[in-house]
């Protein structure tokens, strides 16, 4: 399993030239290959959600996706939200609705959030519960991330 | 305004919201060799040999181990609990002679990279000749192995004469209840790095989390390396719940890996090894039985039940069936009590304790019990509970035994008065009213009370040392340990609450063995109590140092001066001469240091009750947790947003735990658990708001600040309510045995009970 082909895609901007066996994931590329550790692996089996990135834009479980089917494509991730020292609208409401505790789920949850509300920026909050249910929290009850995505969806509508 | 009480926002976010943190997959040091343990597909078997010759010829390895090649080692000892000749059932480090669970590790294999790690895994193959397993704790004793027996110890806690309270009962109540097996199910799975430094002959561990001192002893110890050459970091912890970082076989195997084969180790776990390898905790079978009077009073409690401890004792030992016997009495006062605790070996994964150990199983067995008697006598359970509080009179009280090697004294409580209120808050009539109107509409719609006593803030010591940087940055490095639930912000709060400045002055130090000599942790909610203790005295210390020599450099006594911001300055003339902590550092002689330690030599224990609305679907016998409840007496509160977090938190485990978490296992011993498809956790879908009713009427003595533990508040008896909840759906009282409640158990208790007879209640 050694044949390693270069794919190529932009990371948060940056376009990225990746020698990877055929069976890397794209999470194991995205965090040993580009460095960019936020993308957090809670189970690898796609349920917990908590390496969720946005593959054009779309919210794709990074650990069911192997990083040569990324070639052309434009990835976002966690590390992408801020814009230098200022956080993102979704990453504040976060901080401001304590919607965090351990913190290992947050980079998933944010990115996912950010895609629904990109999305659909009006999401009624039956559907956005519906959506949110996608991914995995033990810390927190998700009360708390909720109001967090709700309160980051005001704001990104501002 | 004092910082203590004030939900500010967390210190530790930013890192966490922008992907920065450190978690320990994210720490890969240059030449690093990847550990990846071969584990046991068989749930018990005589491993006779294991054949690693093609394993060893692979591309990429650097060493395949098996037992053979690790006999220094000696299986890996009790952290708590230690009772004499309990030492056979230690887990080993890696499987020798026999295999005991499916996951036990057999062999470890070290590789220059990950992917190449798990390929050369699957070469080496263990000779294993099945045995028939043992699934079922309560099953007679037999022997697991030569001079081994499924009956690991019985532990017994009784006072009073139950013979007599037996004799004079006006009713005997019995139940068999069960509680499925639940683990933590951390979201970042378990980690360990070992890196030797080349040049200080130093091991250092990272992943390390909840024990960090102990476990650096223990490493030392089990490895023959002196005290001052190991040392453990904890880096970003992503969540605990008491299954993480308790000292596993793996972090063995790097440490020793990283000794010997000179390079860093890396081993991170997978969710499936998550799943099979990590503590698990809860199951049991309880009997449990009460004399009772016809007022309701329980004059006896007797309970017997089994604890299904898996294939080893681990570094809790007996600790969870010991809580068990402690806590089953909780509020009530009981004249007369036995509990008698069988921890039971299985072939399943070895147990030790998950977010309120030994309380979410007391208190479902507890208020099940209640709830019947209540039942059978005709009574308002809310009465009887009433007539069985112990008054808070009569605090502080005493039960005449110990837990965790302390004497059980409540120190404060007024249990009715936290009913009352709770009861209150939450519109109980109304509630009650709405339930009525819609089961006479045909919806089969229930509420459930559970009361549960909790402990917290276990003792023995706490150090801190609160330093004054030359760049004048306070720094209080603790012993404690942070598993995410906020820890720096809390000890930062009271610390400079203390010390009369403002948080963004303060850096919090927790879980770095080379920064303090000695710490406990965290564990069994003691950090805001203990540490944060020593923080208080510490903090109020420094203070005075401080004060004193600013009073040298302007020319004063300490006693006119005041602290605002980070400057000192005369309290009368806040526009006058003054300096800033920086100028202080400067024009102290040395270091500006305070030191701390506190102790405890009791436990603090809080108290609540939780209240579940369920709505159960008929048809497809699906249950809908449509409002939770959680009213908590945590004594003082220094930052009521992070309890409540807390609070809600544990909530949704419990919710979890009542309705859909649960290790199955088939006959053979093969867990069916194995993916988070399998493992059912709950998603915002399934939990509600938790709506937490804070109380701070029964602060502690047995702390500066008066405060309680907070962390197992919201799962404690989260079981026992939603059950209660059920049964009243059902109109049974009683009818749910056991937990988790999924939709196959409810189907069965609906045929049981029979829809023409639910229909008519």
């Amino acid at each position: 399993m050694s044949d390693q082909q270069d794919v190529t895609f932009t990371v948060n901007g940056d376009e990225r030239v990746v020698r990877v066996e055929p069976r890397r994931s794209l999470a194991d590329a995205l965090r040993e290959d580009c460095g960019l550790t936020g993308t957090h692996l809670g189970c690898e089996h796609g349920i917990c959600g908590a390496c969720t990135v946005l593959v054009d834009d779309q919210p794709v479980r990074s650990c069911l996706m192997f990083a040569v089917q990324a070639e052309g494509a434009r990835v976002r991730t966690v590390e992408g939200l801020a814009a230098g020292d200022k956080l993102h609208p979704m990453q504040q409401a976060f901080w401001d609705n304590h919607g965090l505790q351990c913190g290992f789920c947050t980079p998933g949850f944010l990115m996912l959030a950010v895609s629904i509300l990109e999305r659909d920026p009006n999401i009624a909050e039956p559907e956005l519960r519906e959506a949110l249910s996608s991914s995995l929290c033990r810390c927190t009850g998700y009360q708390n991330i909720l109001k967090s995505v709700l309160a980051g969806a005001a704001e990104m509508r501002k | 305004m004092s910082l203590i009480g004030q939900s500010v926002k967390r210190l530790e976010d930013r890192p966490l919201l922008t992907g920065s943190g450190r978690f320990a997959a994210d720490i890969t040091p240059p030449d690093a060799l990847y550990m990846r343990v071969v584990r046991s597909p068989i749930a018990f078997g005589r491993l006779s040999g294991v054949r690693i010759a093609e394993a060893q010829a692979h591309p990429g390895v650097v060493a395949v181990w098996t037992a053979d090649d690790i006999t220094d080692i000696p299986p890996i000892g009790f952290r708590m609990t230690p009772i004499l000749g309990l030492e056979a059932y230690r887990q080993p480090v890696l499987a020798n002679g026999y295999v005991r669970y499916v996951g036990e590790p057999i062999a470890a294999v070290f590789a220059v990279d990950p992917y190449s790690a798990e390929d050369i895994a699957e070469l080496v193959a263990p000779e294993i000749e099945p045995l028939a397993a043992c699934v079922d704790p309560v099953a007679l004793p037999r022997e697991l192995a030569p001079g081994l027996g499924t009956e690991v110890a019985v532990i017994t806690k009784a006072y009073g004469d139950l013979e007599a309270a037996f004799a004079a009962a006006h009713v005997v109540v019995s139940l068999e209840l069960t509680v499925g097996r639940h683990s933590g199910v951390p979201l970042e799975t378990r980690g360990a790095i070992a890196i030797p430094e080349a040049e200080s002959g130093i091991l250092r561990l990272y992943g390390a989390a909840k024990v960090p001192h102990y476990n650096r002893q223990a490493l030392a110890a089990m490895l023959g390396v002196p005290l001052d050459r190991i040392h453990l970091h904890e880096g970003h912890v992503g969540g605990g719940f008491g299954i993480r970082g308790e000292l596993y076989p793996e972090d063995v195997l790097t440490c020793a890996a990283a000794l010997r084969l000179r390079r860093p180790v890396k081993w991170i776990e997978d969710r499936y090894e998550h799943l099979v390898a990590a503590n698990q905790s809860r199951g049991s079978v309880h009997r449990v039985r009460a004399a009772v009077d016809e007022r309701g009073f329980i004059r006896g409690l007797d309970d017997e039940f089994w604890f299904d401890q898996g294939g080893y004792l681990r570094t809790h030992g007996v600790v969870v069936t010991d809580l068990t016997c402690a806590m089953l009495p909780g509020p009530y006062i009981i004249p007369a009590y036995r509990s008698v605790g069988h921890v039971r070996l299985t072939n399943k994964t070895p147990c030790g304790t998950y977010r309120a150990p030994g309380r979410f199983e007391a208190s479902f067995v507890r208020e099940r019990l209640v709830d019947v008697i209540a039942d059978r006598l005709g009574l308002d359970p809310i009465v009887v509970r009433h007539r069985n509080f112990i008054a808070k009179a009569a605090m502080p009280y005493r039960r005449d035994f110990s837990a965790l090697g302390t004497d059980i004294v409540y120190d404060t409580g007024d249990y009715a008065g936290l009913l009352d209120k709770f009861l209150k808050r939450v519109g109980w009539d109304t509630l009650r009213a709405d339930v009525a109107r819609r089961r006479r509409s045909g919806e089969m719609v229930g509420l459930g009370l559970g009361f549960f006593v909790e402990k917290s803030g276990l003792g023995p010591f706490d150090d801190v040392c609160i330093t004054l940087g030359g760049d004048g940055r306070i720094e209080v490095i603790t012993g404690a340990a942070s598993i995410g639930q906020g820890v720096e912000t809390v000890m930062a709060q009271i610390c400079a609450d203390r010390l009369g400045t403002d948080l963004e002055h303060i850096r919090v130090i927790h879980g770095q063995t080379d920064r303090i000599a000695r710490g406990m942790g965290a564990f069994a909610s003691r950090v805001t109590v203990m540490t944060g203790a020593a923080v208080t005295i510490a903090a109020a210390k420094l203070r005075s140092e401080l004060l004193a020599v600013a009073a040298r450099l302007l020319q004063t006594a300490p006693d006119r001066l005041t602290i605002k911001g980070d400057r000192v300055m005369l309290q009368d003339e806040p526009s006058g001469p003054s300096l800033d902590f920086a100028a202080i550092a400067r024009g102290a002689a040395g270091a500006l240091t305070a030191e701390a330690t506190f102790t405890a030599e009791h436990m603090t224990y809080p108290y609540g009750a939780h209240l579940a609305q369920v709505r159960i679907e008929r048809d497809s016998a699906g249950i809908t947790l449509e409002r939770f409840f959680v009213g908590y007496d945590v004594g003082r509160a220094v930052n009521p947003m992070l309890v409540e977090g807390q609070i809600a938190g544990g909530a949704a485990q419990g919710i979890g735990a009542a309705l859909l978490e649960e290790f199955v296992h088939d006959g053979s011993g093969q867990p069916q658990s194995v993916t988070l498809a399998d493992y059912l956790m709950p998603t915002i879908a399934e939990i509600p708001a938790i709506e937490v009713a804070l109380f701070e009427d029964a602060p502690t003595p047995l702390n500066p600040l008066g405060v309680k533990g907070a962390g197992e508040a919201g799962i404690a008896a989260a079981g026992a309510a939603i059950a209660a909840a059920v049964d009243d759906a059902l109109a049974r009282v009683g009818a749910v045995r056991r937990l988790p409640i999924t939709p196959n158990r409810l189907h069965t208790l609906l045929a049981d009970l029979g829809a023409g007879e639910l229909a008519s209640t």
